[in-house]
C-alpha cells in the first residue's frame, strides 16, 4: 500500500451516460428519417446527407486544428448537426450549397461562438434558414417522391391554393408527399421520437407541447379534424419538433421552461402559417425559440424543497397548523 | 405531472451494488490499538478526561460533551491509554484523540448499567450519556434532534439508499427487536403518536420483516421508498413519508430543520443503538461497517470497535485482492463518502461503509463542456439548479445564488452522477455554497 492513492470529492461513481452516448443516440434515431428519404427520394437522397455530414464533420476538425483546440469530433455533435441539415435539405440539392449550409452551421453559428454548449441557436437551424433566405428557389425545389430525381418539382401542402381535405393521411404519414428529406415522413420521424424517449434522451415536454398547441390551434380555427392532422404532420413541425427543438444547448432547462418554450414555438408556427406570406414557419418559430431561451431560463425556475414565497409565509401556516395536519398516511405495506 | 412543473427532483438512479446484503455480520477480533477521536459529531469536541497510562475498559467514559451539542465519548476496547495527542483526522479537522492499546480481553466496564428512563428529561440525559450520533453519517448528536417539543411524527430512516452500503439492513435482520424496543421508548417518552419506518424497496425481506413486526404497534407504520438516491436524505424523506416540506428558514430566522414540521428522522442503526443502550448500558462503541469494492479479498459486515484503524479493518477482510492496485479507500458510500489519503485513519460513530476500489474503477472520466442538457436540475433532489448557480458563481454573482437557494444544497451529489459531460456539479455546488455563505456571514459582520 506504498503507492499513492486517489483523492478526491465525492461523489466517486458516474453515470455511464456520455455527451458521446447521447449524440449516438439522437443519430440511431435519425436512422429511420434517413432510410425513408432514401426510399422516397431515392439515392440522391443519401448523397445529400453524406456529404453534408462530411462536410460538417470535415470542417469542425479543420477548424479545430487550425485554432489549436481539443478535437472535439469524437463528441458526435457534428454528426447530428450534418444529418439534420441534410435532411433538411430537398433532394435535388447541389453539393456545394450543402457544403455552404454545413459552414454556416459548424464554423460561423457553432465554433465561432465558443463550440459546443456555447452556440445561441441550433447550427443546423441556421444553416437551413441562412440557405432558404439565399437559395429560396433550390431550397423550396420539392420533388414529388416517386423514387425519381427528376421528376416535377411538387408543392408542399401547406401551399396556399392546395384543397387539404383531398390530402390522404396515409399519405402524410407515410411520406408520400412533396418537402425536403427528413420532414415528409412522419412515421419514421415518430418512431425516432420513440426510441429518444425510450433511452431518456429528450422529454416528452418540448415535442409533445410544440405538437399539442399547433394541433389545438389548426382544430379551433379550422373546426375540421382533418386539416388539423394536416397541420402536424407536414411541413417541418414534427421533424422540427422532435430533432432541432430539442437540442439542449438551445432549449430551457426545467420542464415546466420546456413547456412554455414548446408552446411558445408552436403559437409562432402557427401564426406563420395562418396569417403570414410563407407557407412554412416552423424554422422561425425554432429560431426565435432558441433566441428566447435565455430569457425562458432566468423565469422559468422549479420551486425548490421547502421553499415558502416570503409573503405567503403566514399565510400557508395558517392554513395548516402543526396538529391539524393530515396524519401521516401509512404506507401500501404498512402495518394490517 | 403537475409535480413535475414545480420540480423534478428525480434523484439519481444510482446502481444498488448490494452484493453484501446476505452476509450476516462477522465481529472483528479487537486490534491491537485503537485511537479515538475526540470529535465525531456534530458541534463541540468532547474533552478527554484520561490520561497517559490509564487502564479503560470497553463503556468507559473517556471523553466528555465539550456542551448541549456534543456528545460523550467511550473507549471501544478495554486496555491502557498510550497516548492523548492531536491528529489530524481524514476529513482535515486537527483535534484531541485518544490512543489505547487493547489487552484483547473486552472487558466491559462494571459501570455500563441500563439507565433508568421515566420520562423524557431522563431519556434525553441517557441518550446524551452513552454518546449516540445519528450514525448513518450525519453524526448528529441524537439527544438535541429529541429535546424539540413540535414533534408528532418519528422517521426511521432505513432507506439505505447508497450503493454497496448493507449495515441498514442487517441491522434490521439482525437487531429487531432493539430497533422496536428504541421506537417505543422514544414514543412513549417524547409523546411522539406516530412512527414510520422508511425503507427502500430493494430490501423486501427488511419491509416484510418491519411489517410482521409493527403490527402490535399502534402508531407504527412501514413506509416502502421508491429505490432513487437520495431517498435517505433527511428533507426528501420526511417529503416522501409525510408529504410535508421542511421550511427553508424556520419562523425563527434560522434554516429550517425537521423540528420545523413536527418530524424528526433517526437512523435504523440509530434507534437500535439506542434500544440495546437502554437493555444493557453499553454504550456506542462498536459500529457494523460494509467493507466492499472491487478491490477487497472478502467483501463483508463486520463489525468493528470504534477507534480500529482502516488498515485493521482490511486485513480482517482478507487485505487487497491479489494483482489488483489500490486506487481509493472511501469512508461512507461512494456518493456521499469521502476519500482517504491513506488507510491509517480511525474508523468513526458515523462511518457505515469503508469502500476499497482499484485504480481502475477509482479513475474518474475527464470533463468535457457543459451541454445544458439540464440533467442535473432533473436530478437535483432539492429542485436546485445547479447549471444555473454554477453560472452565478462564475460571475461571483450574490443576487443569483441568493435567488437560486443555493444553500439549500445538501451534497448529496446526484448531479455529479447524472452529468454526462462528467463535469464537476456538485462539487461545484459546494464551493458555491461556501462562497456564498462566508459572503452572508462577511456582510453581517460589517
Amino acid at each position: 500500500m506504498d503507492e499513492r492513492l486517489i483523492v478526491t470529492a465525492s461523489p466517486h461513481i458516474r453515470d455511464n451516460t456520455t455527451t458521446r452516448g447521447l449524440m449516438g443516440n439522437v443519430l440511431i434515431a435519425l436512422v429511420p428519417c434517413v432510410v425513408a428519404s432514401a426510399l422516397l427520394f431515392g439515392y440522391r437522397a443519401l448523397l445529400v446527407v453524406g456529404v453534408t455530414t462530411a462536410a460538417c464533420v470535415g470542417l469542425e476538425y479543420l477548424y479545430t486544428m487550425l485554432l489549436h483546440k481539443k478535437n472535439p469530433v469524437g463528441d458526435l455533435s457534428a454528426c447530428v448537426t450534418g444529418v439534420i441539415l441534410g435532411l433538411n435539405f430537398p433532394a435535388g440539392m447541389p453539393l456545394w450549397i450543402c457544403v455552404v449550409g454545413a459552414f454556416v452551421a459548424i464554423v460561423i453559428t457553432k465554433q465561432l461562438f465558443g463550440g459546443l454548449g456555447f452556440n445561441f441557436a441550433n447550427p443546423a437551424l441556421v444553416g437551413r434558414l441562412v440557405l432558404f433566405l439565399s437559395f429560396t428557389s433550390r431550397m423550396t425545389a420539392y420533388v414529388f417522391p416517386d423514387m425519381a430525381v427528376d421528376a416535377l418539382a411538387t408543392a408542399t401542402p401547406l401551399a396556399p391554393g392546395v384543397d387539404k381535405a383531398s390530402i390522404n393521411l396515409l399519405d402524410m404519414l407515410l411520406g408520400v408527399h412533396g418537402g425536403v428529406l427528413g420532414e415528409t415522413c412522419a412515421a419514421a420521424i415518430l418512431i425516432g421520437l420513440a426510441f429518444l424517449l425510450a433511452t431518456h434522451t429528450i422529454g416528452f415536454a418540448i415535442p409533445g407541447s410544440i405538437v399539442g398547441t399547433v394541433f389545438v390551434l389548426s382544430l379551433v380555427a379550422t373546426r375540421d379534424l382533418h386539416t388539423a392532422l394536416i397541420s402536424i404532420l407536414s411541413g417541418g413541425l414534427l421533424f422540427g419538433a422532435v430533432f432541432m427543438a430539442t437540442d439542449y444547448v438551445t432549449s430551457p432547462f426545467t420542464t415546466i421552461g420546456k413547456v412554455f418554450y414548446g408552446i411558445f414555438i408552436g403559437l409562432i408556427t402557427f401564426t406563420i402559417r395562418q396569417f403570414g406570406s410563407m407557407n412554412e414557419g416552423m424554422s422561425y418559430a425554432i429560431l426565435l425559440g432558441n433566441l428566447l431561451t435565455p430569457w425562458f431560463n432566468t423565469w422559468s425556475h422549479q420551486i425548490p424543497l421547502g421553499y415558502v414565497k416570503a409573503g405567503k409565509k403566514g399565510k400557508k401556516a395558517k392554513e395548516k397548523p402543526m396538529d391539524k395536519q393530515p396524519a401521516p398516511a401509512a404506507g401500501k405495506g404498512g402495518a394490517v | 405531472m403537475l409535480k413535475s412543473l414545480k420540480r423534478s427532483a428525480k434523484g439519481a438512479s444510482v446502481p444498488h451494488e448490494k452484493a453484501t446484503a446476505a452476509l450476516a455480520t462477522v465481529k472483528m477480533e479487537p486490534p491491537k490499538h485503537v485511537i479515538i477521536p475526540m470529535q465525531m459529531h456534530i458541534g463541540a469536541p468532547a474533552e478527554p478526561i484520561v490520561k497517559k497510562g490509564d487502564t479503560v475498559m470497553v463503556g468507559t467514559l473517556i471523553g466528555k460533551a465539550g456542551g448541549f451539542v456534543s456528545a460523550n465519548i467511550h473507549a471501544s476496547v478495554s486496555g491502557t491509554v498510550l497516548e492523548v495527542a492531536s491528529i489530524r483526522m481524514v476529513n482535515g479537522v486537527v483535534c484531541k484523540a485518544v490512543a489505547i492499546e487493547a489487552d484483547g480481553n473486552q472487558t466491559v466496564d462494571p459501570a455500563c448499567q441500563p439507565p433508568t428512563v421515566n420520562d423524557k428529561p431522563s431519556l434525553l440525559a441517557a441518550i446524551q450519556a452513552c454518546g449516540l450520533v445519528g450514525v448513518g453519517g450525519a453524526g448528529f448528536p441524537t439527544h438535541v434532534k429529541l429535546a424539540a417539543d413540535t414533534l408528532d411524527t418519528l422517521i426511521i430512516n432505513a432507506a439505505e439508499c447508497e450503493p454497496y452500503l448493507t449495515t441498514d439492513a442487517r441491522e434490521m435482520l439482525e437487531c429487531s427487536e432493539s430497533i422496536m424496543a428504541g421506537i417505543e421508548m422514544v414514543m412513549k417518552q417524547c409523546k411522539i403518536p406516530h412512527c414510520i419506518i422508511g425503507i427502500e424497496r430493494n430490501k423486501p425481506e427488511c419491509i416484510d420483516l418491519m411489517c410482521s413486526l409493527v403490527r402490535e404497534m399502534p402508531g407504527v407504520t412501514v413506509k416502502p421508498l421508491p429505490m432513487r438516491y437520495p431517498q435517505g436524505a433527511e428533507k426528501t424523506l420526511i417529503e416522501t413519508c409525510t408529504g410535508r416540506e421542511v421550511p427553508k428558514t424556520a419562523p425563527s430566522g434560522k434554516p429550517g430543520i425537521p423540528a420545523d414540521c413536527g418530524c424528526v428522522v433517526m437512523n435504523v442503526t440509530s434507534i437500535s443503538t439506542l434500544g440495546k443502550y437502554l437493555k444493557t448500558g453499553i454504550p456506542l462503541v462498536a459500529k457494523r461497517l460494509t467493507v466492499e469494492g472491487d478491490a477487497i479479498a472478502e467483501p463483508k459486515n463486520i463489525e468493528v470497535p470504534i477507534g480500529t484503524l482502516y488498515s485493521d479493518v482490511i486485513a480482517a477482510c482478507g487485505g487487497i485482492k491479489n494483482e489488483v492496485e489500490l486506487g481509493k479507500i472511501i469512508f461512507g458510500g461512494p456518493m456521499m463518502g469521502g476519500a482517504a489519503p491513506s488507510a491509517d485513519y480511525p474508523v468513526l460513530k458515523q462511518n457505515n461503509g469503508l469502500l476499497l476500489f482499484s485504480r481502475a474503477a477509482a479513475t474518474l472520466p475527464e470533463p468535457e463542456p457543459c451541454i445544458r442538457c439540464g440533467r442535473c436540475i432533473t436530478a437535483c433532489p432539492m429542485g436546485l439548479e445547479p447549471v444555473v448557480i454554477a453560472e452565478g458563481f462564475a460571475a461571483k454573482d450574490m443576487e443569483v445564488l441568493q435567488k437560486r437557494n443555493v444553500d439549500l444544497c445538501v451534497a448529496c451529489g446526484s448531479c455529479t452522477y447524472a452529468c454526462p459531460a462528467k463535469r464537476p456539479v456538485s462539487q461545484n455546488m459546494g464551493l458555491a455554497k461556501a462562497w456564498y455563505l462566508k459572503q452572508l456571514k462577511e456582510k453581517a459582520g460589517k
